[in-house]
């Protein structure tokens, strides 16, 4: 396991929707590091806590690492009133991500909400081989579309109210998607209702699936063993911990 | 550079810093930052007889200036921590302690003696464990309980025993007293404090053990009065911790009289923090012409 922990400048931040953030910042030493589906874990001022947030994109040329965050309580409060030129402290890459196959396969990739900015950096790899489908509650909650639009990738854009892309959930279009042709893999972040949902078609299909879990972190390195999750192997149940083990967890050793 | 060197009941330590017991693992996960033979010592992963799960998750809460976990002492066993972690910490020059944990008296007697031809430098008895329903916490809360567990240990081990104090209790000095008629050989503490938090939405507490153990700055003023009670009513030394972040506090509990300081939570904001806290306190030593550390061990003037 390696990971660095320091002071970095953030190079840009936007405001993606209502409470949303987009922040890129300048850590060459975690980009070099950093996998789709792995995380950081962020230090916010008055905080005893880090703040554990998904890496959305990592730019290995320029030495940035990109993540979107959603105000959730005070602390990711905080978090938003840190503007472009501040530093932040930051330890990171951790935990492991999600398997990257040959870029030809054929990848869907699935997000809900706050859960679609990690799958942003996996459907990269897959260019025009990816389909990303991602849900929202409406219209205006709706992030990083134009982001897999951009690489290629074929959008299935849902809205639970219709007001964007299609009404409905995720799983409706993924559906559609695994009647309409083969796929090597089903990769998602989201939602536990959401994730539950993917896995049970995952396996009607007979589909290789991974998911991204959350659970809350004290050190965020497999130390302190706070963030256990119930995994299975062999049939047997055993404690897995989120930040070491995962977050990304073959979707047959986790019980949901 | 000063002489930061300690000795606990006949072990030599090179500084007085050591990670705290759960906060820190085996210490694999910080070999990446710093080597551990930085750290005067490492206090292991509560271990017990068999292994155990602990409590269900969410196991943290955070705190004003704190925390609270339930983790509930899981671990893989004292066998695992022999086969396993031991070989590694060997390697590492640091004074190794193991902290253990028993359901029963017979347990913790069994631990001591399966450790008793390793390498493991010191024992550490937790009493004091608030996360684990049989065991753990009730030894630690009575001075009868906290007398004969240690007792049977003392019978068990040759290792220097050194007992590890809950601040749940009225007269934590009464305790620290009857250890040590017991045979302990030095002391600890604090371990955490028993707290609460509740989501005011959901009306569910944060924890799904309900309750959970608070740790970091918020505690620290309470351990130092308590490591200063302690100090001034037993003979052998005392190993303070509780909510220690930075030199000054760690300073500052040592001139209340701890002649070591672990360092639990605040890793968790700072991995560096034992480094920092071993660099800053070199530096005051040397600020203030002081030659060696143990020159600071309890010597606050009280008013
Ligand atoms: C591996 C991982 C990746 C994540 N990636 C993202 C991401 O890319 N974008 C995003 O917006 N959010 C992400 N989250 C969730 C994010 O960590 C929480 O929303 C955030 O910690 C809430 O902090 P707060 O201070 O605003 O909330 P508060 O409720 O005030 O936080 C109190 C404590 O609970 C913890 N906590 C609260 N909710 C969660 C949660 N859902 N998961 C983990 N800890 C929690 C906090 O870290 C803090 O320690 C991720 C979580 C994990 C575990
Ligand atoms: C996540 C966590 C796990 C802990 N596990 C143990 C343990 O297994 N055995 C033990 O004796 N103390 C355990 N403790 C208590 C600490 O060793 C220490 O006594 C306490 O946290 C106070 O120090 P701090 O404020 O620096 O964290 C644990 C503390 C934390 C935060
Ligand atoms: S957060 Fe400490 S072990 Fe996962």
């Amino acid at each position: 396991m390696e990971y660095v922990q320091g002071e970095y400048r953030v190079v840009s931040k936007k405001n993606l929707a209502k409470n949303v953030f987009d922040f890129t910042i300048d850590a060459k030493n975690i980009a070099d590091l950093a996998l789709a589906g792995q995380f950081v874990h962020i230090k916010v001022d008055g905080f005893m806590l880090r703040r554990p947030i998904s890496i959305c994109e990592v730019d290995k040329e320029n030495g940035t690492i990109r993540f979107v965050f959603e105000i959730r309580g005070e602390g990711t409060e905080k978090l938003s009133q840190v503007n472009k030129g501040d530093n932040l402290d930051v330890m990171g890459p951790l935990g492991k991500g999600f398997t990257i196959l040959p870029e030809d396969k054929k990848a869907v990739v699935v997000g809900g909400g706050i859960g679609v900015p990690p799958m942003v950096e996996v459907a990269k790899n897959y260019g025009e081989n990816a389909t990303a489908i991602i849900g929202f509650r409406s219209a205006n909650a709706v992030i990083l579309d134009e982001d897999f639009k951009n690489m290629g990738a074929n959008l299935m854009l849902c809205t639970d109210d219709g007001t964007m892309g299609r009404k409905g959930f995720v799983t409706e279009a993924l559906k559609e998607r695994l009647e309409q042709g083969k796929v090597d893999i089903i990769q998602a972040c989201g939602p536990h209702m959401m994730l539950k949902g993917v896995v049970a078609l995952a396996n009607e299909y007979g589909v290789p699936c991974e998911v991204s879990l959350e659970e809350r972190m004290g050190c965020g390195v497999g130390a302190c063993l706070v963030c256990a999750c119930k995994t299975v192997k062999d049939g047997k149940e055993y404690l897995s911990h989120v930040c070491k083990d995962g977050p990304v967890f073959k979707a047959e050793d986790v019980i949901l | 550079m000063a002489d930061l060197r300690v000795n606990i009941a006949g072990v030599e330590f090179k500084n007085p810093i050591i990670p705290a017991s759960g906060a820190y693992g085996f210490g694999r996960e910080y070999e990446c930052l710093y080597p551990l033979s930085k750290l005067g010592g490492i206090s292991c992963k509560g271990t017990t007889l068999n292994g155990q799960n602990g409590n269900p998750a969410p196991r943290v809460a955070e705190t004003p200036s704190g925390m609270l976990n339930s983790v509930g002492l899981q671990n893989a066993g004292i066998d695992h921590f022999i086969e396993k972690e031991l070989p590694y910490l060997e390697k590492q020059d640091i004074v190794v302690i193991a902290n253990v944990a028993g359901h029963t008296v017979e347990d913790c007697v069994e631990i001591a003696r399966r450790l008793e031809n390793t390498s493991t430098h010191m024992i550490e008895l937790n009493i004091s464990c608030p996360n684990v329903k049989q065991g753990g916490a009730a030894f630690g809360t009575s001075c009868q309980a906290a007398e004969e567990i240690t007792k049977a240990v003392r019978k068990a081990t040759t290792k220097p025993l050194m007992v590890k104090l809950s601040p749940n209790v009225t007269s934590i000095t009464d305790i620290a007293k009857a250890v040590e008629s017991a045979g302990a050989d030095a002391v600890s503490l604090i371990n955490t404090l028993l707290g609460m938090r509740i989501d005011i939405n959901t009306r569910r507490p944060i924890l799904k053990n309900n309750v959970g153990g608070l740790s970091g700055p918020a505690v620290f003023p309470v351990a130092v009065r308590m490591v200063w009670q302690v100090a001034n009513s037993v003979n052998i030394p005392v190993v303070g911790m509780g909510g220690v972040s930075t030199y000054k506090d760690a300073v500052e509990m040592m001139l209340a009289g701890a002649s070591a300081i672990q360092i639990g939570a605040a890793i968790f904001a700072d991995p560096f923090t034992p480094v920092k806290v071993i660099d800053g306190m070199n530096e005051f030593l040397d600020n203030n012409n002081i030659e060696k550390v143990t020159d600071i061990i309890g010597k606050v003037q009280p008013w």
